[in-house]
């Protein structure tokens, strides 16, 4: 069972001070799966992660991430992973490519120019590559900060709330990359507070509230809690996000055919 | 990962030396202040203190250095926020790299800048009548007392680079240092000042660093001023060193 699973939670908690923001947090992810962490603000998506990136220490419970346990074996954790923070963690100052190199640096790769030269073709940068990071757009600096997790290929990546603040043709540009990583085999853990984020990518979905996860399963599964769909006819209005990417660009391609997978949403 | 401390360090200090080299105005502001005493002092106010036989822009640049290096280090505490506040610091730990390079890198850094701007200082002071005729060792144990000095403040700036909420919270550190030297002998022999400003004055660190370091430019015999320059330094660098991997253990964890 270990083995397929490659984030394993048992029974995490972790308090600031008096508030009690985890109370027992239990979840696996399989290797080579997209399994997105759904919750409200402030739900504590983002001290999961912390805790599962060794950023933070659990009070109780136990964590392991590609068979490393969080608390006693970090540097093993650290070898394993990529964590992309809820702001994109760029550096202003220098330019796309060099934010690149200096990741490959770090990670004590051999030939950092090359690697750095393959995923600014890889995420459409390469124009931008000696531009300072300051002048990119939300989406140009979202796309790199994704483009500097991949760096090294870590099996485990963790994406929070990747698409925080992006606008829709951003938003799509940075879900047909996370895509490409599980297609890849790597395994991506994500947390969002966008339900249709969740539906687009995730192979499977938990939701956290009030410190548990109350509930987690595939797509199909959750839509099974909730009492059959009524068949209803109706006609097929346009969404607003299909109106906007219809006026605003031919990069849209594939919005399509998440907006008919919404309209058959049985609510 | 110890291994990689060195080379983790060099290349995050490459990193943070990229940053001054974009924007050289932190060099400059960090020398124009300093610059901007030193020219009233000297050309206005100094006419009108008695420092015996020594002119007074040779009087007046130990403490202006001393001056820059505590305008200089804010800057410090500064990048380091900026770090902290975009999120790269959480990147680079949770990265496999040695994970005190981090901070290890904007220490280095400082000290370059600092030492870039005390250079521009004593160019600016030359230019000024500054002139001195002592030698290597005297200059080498001039240039030691500084970097120990920036190294101390340096690490004292980690603190708040750490810990502020703010970008102003996280600066307005210095503001207290580039004062204490105005209560010291750096402007004025403290023999002039009353009582408890005297008894301030003479017992506080600037004034003896300072002294040592008018002393080793004019070739005098260097007294205790030295050691007692040295033991403040070393004392405030273990002090600020300790509270600062206080303040990082605690972000980290």
């Amino acid at each position: 069972m270990t083995s397929q699973h490659v984030i394993h939670v048992q029974g995490l908690e972790k308090s600031y001070k008096k508030l009690e923001v985890l109370r027992g947090v239990d979840f696996d992810v399989a290797r080579g799966s997209i399994f997105a962490l759904l919750g409200s603000n402030g739900a504590g998506k983002t001290t999961v992660v912390n805790i599962l990136s060794t950023l933070l220490k659990a009070d109780a419970g136990t964590a392991s991430v590609n068979g490393y346990d969080v608390a006693t074996q970090a540097a093993d954790v650290r070898e394993s992973i990529s964590l992309t923070g809820q702001f994109a963690a760029v550096d202003e100052i220098l330019s796309g490519r060099e934010n690149l190199v200096l990741v490959a640096r770090l990670r004590h790769l051999k030939d950092p120019g090359t690697i750095a030269d393959d995923l600014l073709a890889r995420f459409s940068l390469t124009d931008a590559a000696a531009r300072r990071v300051s002048t990119y757009s939300g989406g140009m600096r979202r796309r790199l900060d994704v483009a500097m997790s991949l760096i090294g290929n870590p099996p485990v990546i963790f994406l929070d709330e990747p698409t925080n603040g992006l606008d829709p043709e951003a938003r799509i540009e940075v879900w047909q990359a996370v895509k490409e990583l599980a297609e890849h085999g790597t395994t991506v853990l994500l947390t969002t507070q966008y339900l249709d984020e969740a539906e687009q990518l995730a192979d499977r979905i938990a939701i956290l509230h009030e410190g548990r996860i109350n509930v987690n399963g595939t797509l199909a599964e959750l839509k099974q809690m909730l009492p059959p769909a009524k068949v209803e006819y109706v006609e097929k209005q346009p969404t607003l996000e299909d109106v906007f990417l219809a006026i605003v660009g031919d990069s849209a391609q594939g919005s399509s055919d998440g907006a008919d997978s919404n309209n058959g949403k049985g609510k | 990962m110890t291994t990689h401390f060195f080379g983790d360090t060099a290349v995050l200090t490459g990193r943070s030396l990229r940053h001054i080299t974009r924007s050289p105005d932190t060099i400059i502001t960090t020398a124009i202040m300093p610059v901007a005493i030193m020219l009233p002092f000297v050309y206005v106010f100094g006419g009108a203190i008695d420092t015996g036989s020594e002119s007074y822009v040779n009087y007046l640049l130990p403490g202006i250095l001393l001056i820059t290096i505590a305008s200089g280090v804010s800057y410090t505490a500064f990048r380091l926020f900026l770090d902290m506040q975009s999120g790269i610091f959480e990147r680079f730990q949770s990265m496999p790299i040695a994970r005190s390079s981090v901070l290890w890198a904007h220490v280095l850094t400082s000290l370059v800048a600092n030492l870039v701007s005390l250079v521009v200082v004593v160019l600016v002071a030359l230019l000024m009548g500054f002139r001195s005729g002592a030698g290597v060792l005297a200059w080498l144990a001039v240039a030691g007392i500084l970097i120990l000095f920036t190294l101390a403040l340096t690490w004292m700036a980690v603190i708040p680079g750490l810990t502020a909420k703010s970008v102003d919270g996280a600066s307005a550190f210095s503001y207290p240092l580039i004062f204490l030297p105005f209560i010291s002998s750096a402007f004025v022999p403290t023999a002039t000042m009353p009582g408890p400003a005297r008894a301030f004055a003479e017992n506080q660190p600037v004034t003896s660093i300072v002294n040592a370091i008018r002393d080793l430019v004019a070739q005098r015999p260097v007294g205790t001023d030295i050691w007692i320059a040295l033991a403040w330094c070393v004392g405030i660098l273990i002090v600020a060193y300790a509270f600062a991997m206080r303040a990082y253990r605690r972000r980290i964890s």
